[in-house]
């Protein structure tokens, strides 16, 4: 069943242009959903909007049997939508660790017990438990970052958007938040929609979903969007470092043709 | 301007709880490197490239820094022309624009370094900076900073950096947050700038692929510590030790070390274009 569904979503922050332009799309609940896009093709626009953030103009979104749309299933919505952005400095609010996780859940009236429940389920998702009493400004760019994510698994929602939540890490922290992101969806069924500028990020995707101006330009599997080359291009957005190298070499008439996303896919094809 | 740092270090907080931000550090950027600096979050980058223009002070005792002819220890030294001569471009910048219109952002650096010119100088040098910058003068000057796109908003505050015609430009995560063609765009504006505006470009950042592809030589900070400078090739040579230092292998490297364990011996810079070359000499040229 789809746990979100969008039918022609419209929207637009001014009269000139439009951000979204008939977006109808639906994701199946426990799927890992990439979105990609150039900067302004849409992306963010309809992460707001699956979280009610925004209100589309026309068009309708349903959220696990809720339509978002609708005033009144505004809070019930927020409660199964969370999202986490680009910059966790952005996102946390609270001195120390454990407040800051509780915030959501605790706006939402969750009672207190619960709340501490919810506390050590949301850290140890993200393995955070040892800095449960710690000051979030004493942690690495991952770390809080991590600590955004628990934030919003706190409130336990069966949808969790990231809008380009590993932009601002450094290595170690990116491979950090994705580790956490895939265990949550597979254990938990969390079902996930990362919208992100990083293609190897888009190649462990069940799905992916590609924008361009406002409207969705292809959807498919990792490996049949990078199928695509040429169109991928020419909306801006490239190949993964492994699938570009290959096809230069399989010009060059060293790489027998075929798919080559990963290095590892690449590496096995060098050595045959 | 050659950027020399000799014995560096420089502690955050109290008497009582010293947190060590940099130590020891010895580095020499000459004049007209395209310079990377790496390091794990947390590592020390920014207190180091912050030291560059003077935002961050010297403590006493705790080493040199002298970019060209300023003596950054020295108390006489002349800050403000300093800043002029290394420019300084943030993470995000575009969120410092600030004025009206992208004449005025522009205007703002250079009449407070060069508040001397006349109006008529100042506007050849704000035209030459945008156009520099890829931008159309005519057609942008007179609008909101804020009604551009991230990429324009990001060249025009650039244009504010390069308009007092600085030497040496560190850029800190120069390209987070904009997608692939962003990227690309912004990567040859840095070359184009390198070419022929900007002497030295210092570039601090987590995407080793970028690092490999464009710099001459990298830096690799470890808490606080300068562990390694030399060519990409030379850094990520040993898997083990980038591991160490929390870091990653640029695909290029990753691709090399897994051919060599196959028997492969692939010589490249480490560039995808030399990686590209490196295999078909290895495997005895194109078929």
């Amino acid at each position: 069943m789809a746990i979100l569904s969008a039918e022609n979503l419209r929207y637009s922050y001014d009269k000139k242009s439009v951000a979204l332009d008939g977006i109808t799309m639906s994701v199946e609940e426990g799927e890992y959903i990439a979105v990609i896009g150039h900067n302004g093709s849409g992306k963010s626009t309809l992460a707001k909007l699956f979280n009610g953030i925004l209100k589309p103009e026309s068009g309708k979104i349903i959220v696990d049997g809720l339509e978002a749309t609708d005033k009144k299933s505004l809070f019930e919505i927020r409660k199964k939508v969370g999202v986490v952005f680009q910059n966790p400095d952005n996102q946390l609010v609270a001195s120390i660790v454990e407040d800051d996780v509780a915030f959501g859940p605790e706006n939402l009236g969750v009672k207190r017990k619960e709340i501490g429940e919810r506390i050590d389920f949301a850290l140890k998702a993200v393995g955070m438990e040892e800095f449960r009493k710690s000051s979030p400004t004493r942690l690495s760019g991952g770390q809080k970052q991590r600590i955004a994510i628990a934030g919003v698994l706190a409130i336990k929602p069966k949808i969790l958007i990231l809008d380009e939540s590993t932009a601002m890490l450094d290595p170690i922290g990116r491979k950090e938040i994705l580790s956490v992101i895939e265990k949550l969806n597979k254990e938990q069924g969390v079902t996930v929609i990362a919208i992100t500028h990083y293609m190897e990020e888009v190649i462990s995707a069940d799905r992916v979903f590609v924008l361009d101006d406002g409207k969705i330009a292809l959807t498919g599997t990792p490996r049949e969007i990078f199928r695509e080359k040429e169109y991928i291009k020419s909306i801006g957005l490239e190949l993964p470092t492994a699938s570009y190298i290959a096809s230069k070499l399989v010009e060059k008439g060293l790489l027998e043709k075929g798919e080559y996303l990963t290095e590892e896919e690449l590496l096995e094809g060098l050595c045959k | 301007m050659q950027v020399k740092i000799e014995n560096l270090s420089y502690s955050y907080g109290s008497k009582k709880l010293k947190v060590k931000a940099v130590n020891d550090i010895c580095l020499e950027i000459k004049e007209g490197e395209f310079f990377g600096v790496v390091g794990h979050t947390g590592s020390g980058k920014s207190t180091l490239i912050q030291h560059l223009n003077g935002l961050i002070k010297v403590q006493k005792d705790s080493g040199k820094v002298i970019v060209g002819e300023y003596d950054l220890t020295d108390k006489k030294c002349d800050f403000k022309g300093l800043r002029a001569k290394v420019g300084m471009v943030f993470q995000y910048p575009e969120y410092q624009l600030f004025a009206e219109t992208v004449f005025e952002d522009v205007k703002f650096g250079l009449k407070n370094f060069y508040p001397n010119l006349t109006e008529k100088e100042m506007e050849e040098r704000i035209k030459k900076a945008v156009e520099t910058v890829g931008l159309d003068y005519e057609k942008i000057k007179e609008k909101s900073p804020f009604e551009l796109s991230g990429g324009q908003k990001r060249r025009v505050a650039i244009a504010g950096v390069i308009v007092s015609r600085p030497e040496v430009l560190v850029l800190d995560e120069p390209v987070a947050g904009l997608d692939p063609t962003g990227k690309r765009e912004f990567v040859s504006l840095l070359h184009a700038l390198h070419n022929d505006f900007v002497k030295t470009i210092i570039i601090v950042s987590h995407d080793m692929n970028l690092i490999a592809e464009n710099c001459d030589r990298v830096a690799v900070l470890n808490k606080g510590n300068l562990v390694k400078v030399g060519t990409p090739k030379e850094v990520f040579m040993d898997k083990v030790k980038v591991e160490e230092w929390g870091l990653e292998l640029p695909s290029t490297a990753y691709l090399t070390e897994k051919l060599r364990e196959k028997g492969i011996e692939i010589d490249s810079d480490l560039t995808i274009k030399g990686f590209i070359d490196g295999y078909i000499r290895a495997k005895g040229g194109e078929k």
